[in-house]
């Protein structure tokens, strides 16, 4: 029987994973089942052998911002400290496929950082160059390079913000959230790993500094190390210890339009003027924006931001003019002062923490996984997310990522 | 054209306006006041397209938004993806073809013109059926002003597809009389073709008004800020599950009654009405009476409800009881339905009958519209008596009514609504009773039977039985992705892609979640459903943009001097939201020649440059020192009245963020200038300070940007040129010195002369209202034409700062960077106890000796200009990434005085490395670059008093 | 698109004012005499509660005033001090 052409995605597995009752003890818990608890889990039980662990999530599994990313991958960050450990994700994520044996989707279609001030074309060169010396794959292209690549790009001086140029990596691209989530699910299932969905965490059992388990909607769990991977609940949990972070949690929106014929051939960024969009798999146009300006929980943000973004994805992109929004959605991202995560030891004996990656958490995912695993395993941070650390609040040895490369998302 | 299938009479179109449209190539002909589905339906056209995953042949299967087949392409008279034959309205010219599930986007551009709107209310009335104008009705009489939006080309809804009476007469003249009145109380608004499809805090609600193809501007996006809201969205019909279920002539029971009475147009000749439930029977009756032969009514209920049943009765139709539909047969259309007893436990149905039939009428029952109500941060919970999930808790000022609120029958709804309506202008403030309500025969409805799975099928029929017919999922789908280990609703849809498609499972999404309960065992209720999510019905993306495009997409902020630099035919940059001159080339020269050209100019004779951009903050108050002592990191209270100084500023994290000029005009007042795109957020900064933290301090703050115009007249010659047009000004050195301003007439014109050089030249800053800037740049220009006086633009200004060593915030600097990084300790005070940023300058990572340092690069002398962002290694050879790198070029430029280029740069301990050769990266090449100080030109400040 | 009640315009639409975080952080009073972890608390750290929060907006497009309201993060509700009457809806 005729199928349209890529309208539809490949056939899950016949199995998945279970939903077991929590166990009273683990070796390790995970608190947060979304992308980068599912992916520390998984490094655990592979690079360090840990399997006595649990991956407790508060509603269904990667239901949080893993299920409502725009899923661009790509690793062309500024600073070394930022690139090292994106292009380590990317690495994972060039081989991931393979090893979870699940169809991820993982398109490496490239992506475009528009320019459209003179001061764009400075910062963008200056990542570019950056990039290259760190062994990421980037290149400067001019307006007309840019119209190549993505012929339905306007180009022209017509904008208010003309395309100036971009940057440009091949090996960028986007994958599908929720396969990533359930290949990792999937693989700690069979590795004996409990994944408790609809388990609430609520507060944490201690010994002076000592972290020895967690209490939750499902019963109090013992547990040798408890590691934090839950985004923008981070602070709700930590305020239950006094550990406070500096980090802020803000609504982030997305939308898509109906399926389409592909017209799209790569992944579109501009911050200057607010809006990334990309065609994923069956043809829906992606797009997201910045986050929403203030403080909320809400997993909703405020229509004129929308707006905004579907403005700059005309202005743009003229050919979408009637395509449609079909749906628009939000998750809550952890924001740091200087737009980069927060991931390392804490105060507090046997607790992690790896939280504030913002808008950027779905392309870090493996790459967070495999350091936060080495970090819980030896207590002590990768020498990748070492940088990450606390401490840098009050040194002053930030990794600002939003004020050199305007690159957040 | 009165063919098969067209009532001779009847329906609202209008038959004696004809209109001619193709689809899929084909020629026909239906009426005004047509959607594209009715129309092709009175041609006998029923399939309408495939599916997206298996190619089956699929029909029309409703009446409204709620369509989950028939997807159409527009071709003309401009594409358009994706919509649904059943709510496009027919016009002249429409070209449509049938779509198996994606859409094609047009390559030209769109021709249509977007508006958008903003609208204030007491009352927000969402749909005008009968609840929604009786809402209406009752807050409009009260004098509260009421919008009153749907999404159908006219009032009515649900009355609009059904022959019933109120007060007695049709319907219709009801709803005529009503829309009249509302249209003709002056604080109405009457929004037909008007789809309310978000709704966001504190009652902020948006929808796209449809205004039609050849209007003026064919949508407009209504952004409603409502006090007080009504909901009167309505309810969507549900199909059932079972074998077969997808075939083409199956339609919901419901939509066939709205193309006979509100289209005249029989979808068939022969039905089945495969139901759980009453309303399938009034679609049988109806149809029955326009001529259809009707071969069963099918009830899985045990017993029909005594109306019904002898309403059945005189018309001579059968009604099967404890009977499904198992099975339907038939290639591109339905032919026949299989008709079994439901069985009882797990024993296999026995097929008792098939009947012929064109058209098998589904009802499962009615899933109000809780889109907006959800949206709005109501919850929902399932009911067991509608089997439907119902609003529950409300936010404030939001009142679901009718079918929507699970109301379903007409008497109850015009009640409920008038009540809701007089409500909601109550809590306005207005004296509002309800309006009288007509009265309605329509008698109770009976509850539906839970039916989501017919029991005792084999689960080969599991591939047969559509779930989600617009994503083509089956039971075998749901089964899969329940067999997999998945239990939340969540997750399911994910798996198997239901209700993500176009009607964002308007059909499909509860009937899904009745599938997994089943499947799982469970209650519907602990299923739940997936969130409801902006926007109700798609919404096309250049609907959002509105007029916003263009240069509309941003303001455009030009000076008083505009006019002159367009005649020019100079290039602009964009600095902010200000258009600034870049450079004027004469005509053969490039920018590299044009650049040169008034750089030398600037050295050697005279150059002026409009910097009327650089914004300018009034600063008054008798503590208004002590203020600018605090955000400043250098002292400006010692500052005297007639002089300037020049000022730093830094957040408290120590980070410079903006700079400018310090001007103290009178004992208690400042005029400081801060950079053209940095001004607003500057302002804004120094309010937060002072409002938040120094309320004490007596100073005010005005932007005063656009009331000058300012002029810099630079080079040796500058002050001939001053000298021709003002008099009154002594304009020598001693009397008026560097970094000094004076008041005078400048061309006839009181203006505010400062001697301010960001060049190094012998400059002056010449202020005059905005009003004359124009005048006062003619006549400067004028004066100096003997002397070639040179106009230069942004990128002439940059390189002759840069060779002075200036930075400019925001290109040498990015946040990270402090005073003392870019050598500019003397900006910051050692007498002060504080100001923002100080204490920052002593933390760990700021006093590291092996900071960025802002230094001069010195590239070979017959090189080539090495480009701005290039990053710096200290290695002659590149190893093997990662390589270590020491910094980047800020800024690079070929100068005109040193006759080479030169750059700028922030490197890793660069003032220890002067003298240093390391090599700029660029492309793959490594060019050698020598460290030098950051001020390449007249170190000592000679030519600064000319 | 919050309706957020200026004391001294009255209730705007959120477009009209600049976002400024937590209320009543004050800039100590010694900063020279804190230690850098000290520092960093007041320049980096803040309240980032699920629930009512203290924040502060500034009316950009109208008034320029700074003012706090206090606003349930989970639901965007604005209260008035002490109040659990929300002020706007």
């Amino acid at each position: 029987m005729p199928r349209t052409p890529g309208a539809d995605l490949p056939d899950h597995p016949d199995w998945l994973w279970n939903s077991p009752e929590p166990k009273h003890s683990y070796d390790v818990v995970i608190v947060g089942g979304g992308g980068h608890g599912l992916a520390t889990a998984y490094y655990l039980a592979v690079n360090h052998g840990i399997t006595n662990m649990a991956v407790l999530e508060s509603g269904w599994l990667a239901g949080g911002n893993m299920a409502r990313n725009t899923t661009i991958i790509r690793s062309n960050y500024l600073w070394d400290e930022s690139a090292g450990l994106y292009e380590h994700a990317m690495k994972l994520w060039e081989g991931l496929e393979d090893e979870l044996d699940y169809p991820l989707l993982f398109s490496q279609r490239g992506v475009l950082n528009l320019a459209h001030s003179l001061q764009d074309v400075r910062d963008s060169k200056r990542r570019v160059g950056a990039n290259r010396l760190n062994g990421i794959d980037a290149e400067w292209l001019d307006a007309d390079q840019v119209a190549e690549i993505c012929p339905i790009l306007n180009t022209s001086e017509d904008l208010r913000y003309p395309v100036m140029g971009a940057t440009w990596q091949p090996r960028a691209g986007i994958a599908k959230h929720d396969h990533v989530a359930w290949g990792f699910a999937r693989a700690l299932d069979r590795m004996g790993v409990d994944l408790v969905q609809n388990c609430q965490v609520t507060g944490f059992d201690r010994i002076g500094d000592r972290i020895t388990g967690v209490r939750t909607t499902r019963g109090d769990i013992a547990a040798g190390k408890v590691a934090l991977a839950a985004a923008g609940s981070t602070s709700v949990l930590t305020d239950e210890l006094g550990l406070a972070l500096p980090i802020q949690s803000h609504p982030l929106q997305a939308l898509v339009s109906e399926l389409l014929e592909p017209v799209h051939p790569t992944v579109v960024m501009s911050n200057a003027v607010h809006v990334y969009v990309s065609q994923a798999h069956k043809g829906e146009l992606v797009l997201g924006a910045g986050i929403d300006a203030y403080n909320s929980y809400g997993q909703r943000g405020a229509f004129h931001t929308i707006e905004r973004e579907l403005t700059a994805a005309v202005e743009l992109f003229p050919m979408f003019s009637r395509a449609h929004v079909l749906r628009t959605w939000a998750g809550v991202v952890d924001v740091t002062p200087d737009a980069s995560a927060i991931m390392g030891l804490t105060p507090f004996e046997n607790l992690y923490v790896n939280c504030g990656w913002g808008t950027g958490g779905f392309k870090a995912t493996p790459g967070v996984g495999w350091c936060y695993a080495h970090t819980i395993a030896h207590d002590e941070p990768h020498p990748l997310n070492a940088p990450f650390n606390l401490d840098r609040f009050a040194t002053g040895a930030l990794v600002d990522e939003h004020g050199a490369a305007g690159v957040a998302h | 054209m009165t063919g098969e299938y067209r009532l001779a009479e009847g329906g609202r179109i209008n038959r004696d306006r004809p209109v001619r449209f193709r689809f899929d190539g084909h020629e026909y002909e239906g009426f005004d006041g047509d959607t594209l589905a009715s129309a092709l339906l009175a041609n006998g056209v029923h399939q309408v397209g495939t599916s997206i995953r298996y190619g089956r042949p699929r029909g029309i299967a409703s009446a409204g938004p709620e369509e989950p087949n028939a997807l159409v392409q527009i071709e003309e008279p401009f594409p358009e993806p994706m919509l649904t034959a059943t709510t496009v309205a027919l016009h002249d010219g429409l070209v449509a073809s049938s779509l198996p599930g994606q859409g094609r986007l047009a390559t030209d551009p769109d021709p249509a013109r977007y508006d958008a709107i903003n609208a204030h209310c007491d009352v927000l009335v969402v749909g005008a059926g009968p609840a929604g104008l009786a809402a209406a009705l009752s807050a409009a009489r009260s004098g509260a002003r009421v919008i009153i939006a749907d999404s159908d080309t006219e009032f009515g809804g649900s009355l609009l597809g059904s022959d019933e009476e109120l007060d007695h007469a049709p319907a219709g003249r009801w709803i005529d009389r009503v829309t009249a009145e509302l249209r003709a109380t002056p604080e109405v608004t009457v929004l037909p073709r008007t789809t309310v499809f978000g709704c966001y805090d504190d009652n902020y609600l948006v929808a796209v008004e449809h205004r039609g193809e050849d209007t003026f501007t064919r949508q407009r996006t209504w952004h409603v800020r409502a006090r007080e809201v009504v909901l009167a969205t309505g309810s969507h019909e549900r199909p059932l599950v079972f074998p077969g279920n997808d075939r083409p002539g199956t339609m919901l029971a419901g939509s066939a009654r709205t193309y006979v009475h509100r289209y005249g147009v029989l979808p068939g000749h022969r039905a089945v009405a495969f139901t759980t439930n009453d309303s399938a029977y009034a679609a049988a009756v109806d149809l029955h009476d326009a001529g259809v032969e009707i071969a069963a009514v099918v009830d899985v209920r045990p017993v029909a409800t005594t109306l019904w049943t002898a309403r059945c009765v005189e018309r001579g139709i059968q009604i099967l009881t404890n009977c499904a539909v198992t099975g339907t047969s038939g290639t591109d259309r339905v032919s026949g339905a299989q008709i079994s007893p439901v069985p009882s436990g797990d024993s296999a149905p026995t097929v008792a009958s098939e009947l012929d039939c064109d058209l098998l009428l589904v009802s499962g029952g009615w899933n109000p519209a809780v889109h907006l109500h959800s949206q709005a941060r109501g919850t929902v919970r399932y009911s067991e008596e509608i089997c439907a999930l119902v609003p529950d808790r409300a936010t404030r000022g939001v009142r679901t009514v009718g079918a929507a609120a699970g109301t379903f029958t007409t008497g109850e709804c015009l009640r409920t609504g008038s009540e809701a309506g007089s409500a909601a202008a109550r809590a306005t403030g207005f004296d509002a009773d309800p309006a009288e309500v007509p009265s309605s025969p329509s008698g109770p409805v009976t509850p539906p039977q839970p039916t989501w799975l017919l029991p005792g099928l084999s689960a080969d029929s599991d591939h047969d039985q559509f779930v989600d017919l617009a994503r083509d999922a089956t039971v075998a789908d749901v089964r899969k992705a329940v067999g997999a280990g998945m239990s939340s609703v969540e997750h399911i849809k994910r798996f198997t892609t239901i209700g993500t498609a176009h009607d964002q499972g308007k059909t499909s999404g509860l009937l899904s979640s009745g599938v997994i309960a089943e499947l799982l065992g469970v209650e519907v209720a602990q299923v739940g459903a997936t969130t409801f999510r902006p926007p109700y019905a798609p919404v096309a993306f250049a609907a959002l943009a509105g007029r916003d495009r263009g240069d509309l997409y941003d303001p455009i902020r030009v000076t008083a001097m505009h006019d002159w630099h367009l005649a020019q035919q100079c290039p602009f940059e964009n600095v902010g939201q200000w258009k600034r001159p870049w450079y004027y080339p004469r005509p053969g020269e490039d920018m590299d020649s044009a650049v040169l050209r008034e750089c030398h100019a600037v050295r050697t004779g005279v150059g002026m440059q409009d910097v009327s951009t650089l914004g300018k903050i009034d600063v008054q108050g008798p503590d208004a020192a002590e203020f600018l002592d605090l955000v400043y990191t250098n002292k400006m209270s010692t500052l005297k009245v007639g002089r300037i100084r020049y000022g730093l500023m830094c957040h408290a994290d120590g980070m410079v963020f903006d700079d400018g000029t310090v001007m103290r005009t009178d004992e208690h007042r400042y005029l400081i200038s801060t950079t053209s795109g940095g001004a607003a957020g500057v302002l804004e900064w120094l309010e937060d300070w002072l409002q938040t933290e120094w309320p004490h301090l007596r100073v005010h703050l005005t932007s005063v940007t656009e009331h000058w115009a300012t002029i810099a007249l630079a080079g040796p010659r500058s002050r001939d040129v001053l000298a021709r047009v003002t008099s009154d000004i002594d304009l020598a050195a001693d009397a008026f010195p560097f970094m000094s301003w004076t008041d005078g007439t400048v061309a006839g014109r009181a203006a505010r002369v400062c001697r301010i050089s960001f060049s190094g030249e012998l400059a002056f800053e010449i202020n005059v209202p905005w009003w004359h800037g124009r005048e006062v740049w003619d006549a400067l220009y004028e004066a100096g034409s003997d002397l070639d006086i040179t106009p230069y633009g942004t990128e002439t200004m940059h390189v002759l700062r840069a060779e002075k060593g200036f930075p400019i915030v925001g290109q040498d600097t990015d946040g990270t960077v402090t005073p003392h990084d870019l050598g500019m300790s003397w900006a910051v005070s050692k007498k002060k106890d504080d100001f923002l940023g100080m204490r920052s300058f002593s933390r760990a990572d700021t006093v590291r000796s092996d900071r960025k340092h802002l230094v001069g690069l010195l590239p070979p002398a017959d090189s080539a200009v090495v480009p701005e962002g290039t990053q710096l290694v200290e290695l002659s050879e590149l190893p093997e990434p990662p390589v270590p790198m020491l910094g980047h070029i800020t800024s690079s430029y070929r100068s005109a005085a040193l006759d080479r280029p030169f750059a700028l740069a922030l490197v890793k301990s660069g003032r220890d490395r002067i003298g240093q050769t390391v090599y700029g990266h660029v492309g793959d090449r490594l060019v050698p670059v020598e460290i030098t100080e950051p001020v390449f030109y007249d170190k000592e400040g000679n030519r600064r008093d000319g | 698109m919050m309706l957020i009640p200026c004391p001294w315009c009255g209730p705007r639409n959120e477009t009209e004012f600049h976002y400024g975080g937590q209320a009543d952080v004050p800039y100590p009073a010694e900063p020279q005499e804190l230690s850098d972890v000290e520092w960093a608390r007041f320049l980096f750290y803040r309240a980032n509660p699920k629930g009512l929060f203290s924040e502060r907006w500034n009316h950009q497009a109208g008034c320029r005033r700074w003012f706090t309201v206090r606003r349930d993060t989970t639901t965007n509700e604005i209260f008035q001090d002490d109040s659990h009457e929300a002020v706007t809806r």
